[in-house]
């Protein structure tokens, strides 16, 4: 275990290494940051100067290595707009992202299990169909419209949600955190809704097709002949094998909301840290950008080392070496 | 005294297909006494394995089970709700599969999944069950049962996880034990271990035994009478000597002789003709008659009624074989 869990982190230093070099050198096509940096009227001596300044008169290669050594002592610059740290910027807002991402999570999972294992179980039902003709939709239905569509019926129509904004913050761990305030609550759940929609579809059709597999194999009829209740069979014996495919799905699916966290944020006025991207893309502010960029693919490498983990703990045939 | 444990009277079940109606069981009917060793027996398709759920009433969609009585213990057990035959399930009645290699849940490790029984058919607290589950083990012949029951099913060989799916079967002392094939995927070795095993156990603990298998020697070693099943429908039923010694219909006595003998010095095996029949087109008359040897008019017109011709002997035949022959 010690000995896969050192391989695997040597993996993840690798794969961000390589994501830093991609990163570093699309980020240097994308335009001259000087340009959108000084004043439309300035000299040509002006604009050396600035790019002097924020070392882009550098090679292209002592500028990575310089950019590595920097993040290497957790520096990624500073924002060319802020005038602060670039990463500083991003953590300060993680934790808006962070909420809305688990909130979203946390959704999918408990609508989708359930749904899907019954689903999955009694297929012939109606209303089994009629939750896989609504898990279709979810997949079908372009994102950002069904979050607009949200604010038009729930903010504009009914006005029993508030469309934008975060709503009133608490303090906890030292991050500020609005769903422990009711008004706070309030505010996440169409964001979260919109945002876990189409993980939410995907996992329940998973779940479904699993256990519809599942359901038909030897030993849920021994469990059966054992006289095992319902919801035991279902939920532990037959669950428990049916998620295998879906929890490897479930990992990227965790990375695919939180990039869609970006459209949510900028729909929803979520001040989470994919509405600071759009913003730093707008304004062509490569620190924040390229400090985002690398978050979430740490974030990424992690969440798949988990998932390779919780594997262990469900299936006793999967050997980690 | 022979006390009858189990009476099955007419048992239809039929499966509706959208091809059309299979009659997977067509009017079975038998009777097994407390600590007796039953056989079924019969070709692949002859509706024993449905016979064996029935009785469980694990029969799934689109199966159903239409008429008869299954009289366990003095009750009817077609009557009861799902909610009282799970209380059957595994504590008075339960179930030994074919393939032990796809019956044990991959992701439970051996003691929880016969703990599982005791759990839901007895008041044993968390010590005693592991203490049973221990003894069980070493009933079925596993060594250091104490070690095993740590190790999920892909740890165990076949042969030893049948073993596990019998402690499991015994856990809660059922009255009945249904062994669908429960040597057919296992080598010869193992296969005569597993039977002795169980023939053992089941003596031991005066426990009855359904056994289904299209063995006809495992039969002849194991069971104290047998019933033989075709298209669903009893052909022959009687003690195992009667039954192997002097098979009275046709079917039996051409399953007895397709057994391929050692002393015979024929160049090709003998063997039923033809197959069984399609069950969605049963032949007209006796379900037996395309492939029977002994066929006449009659046979293919009327259906025979089964009947007694010896002393707990019944045939379902126009024309029986006679016994001495």
């Amino acid at each position: 275990m010690f000995k896969y869990v050192t391989k695997r982190v040597y993996q993840m230093i690798l794969v961000l290494f390589v994501v830093s070099i991609i990163v570093f050198f699309v980020m240097s096509f994308t335009g001259d940051p000087v340009l959108m940096m000084v004043t439309p009227d300035a000299t040509q001596a002006q604009i050396d100067r600035a790019r002097m300044e924020l070392g882009l008169d550098k090679p292209l290669i002592t500028q990575y290595f310089i950019f590595v050594k920097n993040i290497l002592r957790g520096d990624f610059g500073k924002s060319y707009v802020f005038k602060q740290s670039a990463i500083k910027l991003i953590i300060e807002r993680m934790p808006a992202t962070l909420e809305l991402v688990f909130v979203s999570v946390l959704l999918s999972i408990i609508v989708a299990i359930p749904l899907g294992v019954f689903a999955g179980a009694f297929p012939n039902k109606k209303s089994s169909k009629t939750i896989m003709l609504g898990s279709l939709l979810g997949i079908s239905l372009p994102n950002f419209w069904v979050g607009m569509m949200l604010i038009f019926v729930f903010a504009v129509h009914f006005r029993v949600m508030p469309s934008s904004g975060r709503g009133e913050v608490v303090n906890f761990l030292g991050m500020r955190i609005s769903i422990f305030t009711a008004d706070g609550f309030k505010h996440i759940i169409l964001p979260a809704v919109m945002l876990s929609i189409q993980s939410l579809a995907i996992l329940l059709r998973l779940t479904r097709a699993g256990m519809m597999e599942v359901m038909k194999q030897d030993y849920i009829k021994f469990a059966r002949s054992k006289g095992v209740l319902q919801n035991s069979l279902l939920f532990q014996h037959a669950l428990k094998n049916a998620l295998i495919p879906v929890i490897t799905v479930f990992g990227i699916q965790i990375g695919k909301i939180i990039a869609f966290a970006t459209v949510t944020e900028t729909i929803f006025s979520w001040p989470g840290m994919g509405k600071l991207l759009i913003d730093s893309i707008n304004r062509s502010d490569r620190p924040v950008m390229v400090a985002y960029l690398m978050i979430v693919a740490f974030i990424f490498v992690l969440l798949n080392f988990i998932v390779d983990i919780v594997y262990t703990s469900i299936d006793p045939r999967i050997d980690l070496r | 005294m022979v006390e009858k444990l189990l009476e099955v009277k007419d048992l239809k079940t039929h499966f509706h297909t959208f091809k059309g109606i299979v009659k997977a069981v067509d009017g079975v009917s038998f009777k097994l006494n407390k600590g007796e060793i039953l056989g079924i027996v019969g070709e692949s398709g002859g509706g024993k394995s449905v016979t064996g759920f029935s009785i469980l009433k694990l029969i799934e969609d689109p199966g159903k089970i239409e008429n008869g009585e299954i009289i366990f213990n003095g009750e009817n057990l077609v009557n009861k709700s799902e909610r009282e035959m799970k209380e059957i399930r595994g504590s008075k009645i339960s179930m030994i599969f074919q393939d032990p290699m796809t019956s044990l849940n991959p992701l439970y490790t051996i003691q929880q999944q016969i703990e599982e029984v005791l759990k839901l058919h007895t008041d044993m607290n968390a010590k005693q069950r592991k203490q049973r589950c221990i003894n069980l083990l070493d009933d079925v012949g596993i060594p250091q049962p104490e070690a095993r029951l740590k190790s999920y099913p892909h740890q165990f060989s076949g042969g030893m996880r049948q073993r596990a799916i019998i402690a499991a079967a015994l856990a809660a002392e059922p009255e009945l034990i249904i062994a669908d094939e429960p040597t057919t995927a296992l080598d010869v070795t193992i296969q005569a271990q597993i039977l002795r095993l169980m023939k053992k156990l089941v003596k031991e603990k005066n426990t009855s035994l359904l056994l289904i298998t299209h063995d006809l020697a495992v039969v002849a070693e194991m069971v104290d009478r047998a019933i033989v099943l075709y298209c669903g429908q009893v052909m022959e039923t009687g003690k195992i000597d009667d039954l192997i010694h002097q098979p009275i219909h046709p079917y039996t006595y051409g399953l007895l002789n397709s057994i391929p003998r050692l002393d015979d010095q024929k160049k090709r095996l003998s063997q039923i003709e033809g197959m069984v029949p399609n069950m969605f087109e049963l032949p007209e008359g006796c379900n037996y008659s395309p492939r029977c040897d002994y066929c006449q008019e009659r046979c293919l017109q009327e259906e025979p009624k089964i009947r007694e011709i010896h002393e707990g002997h019944r045939v379902s035949c126009h024309y029986p074989l006679s016994r001495e022959g």
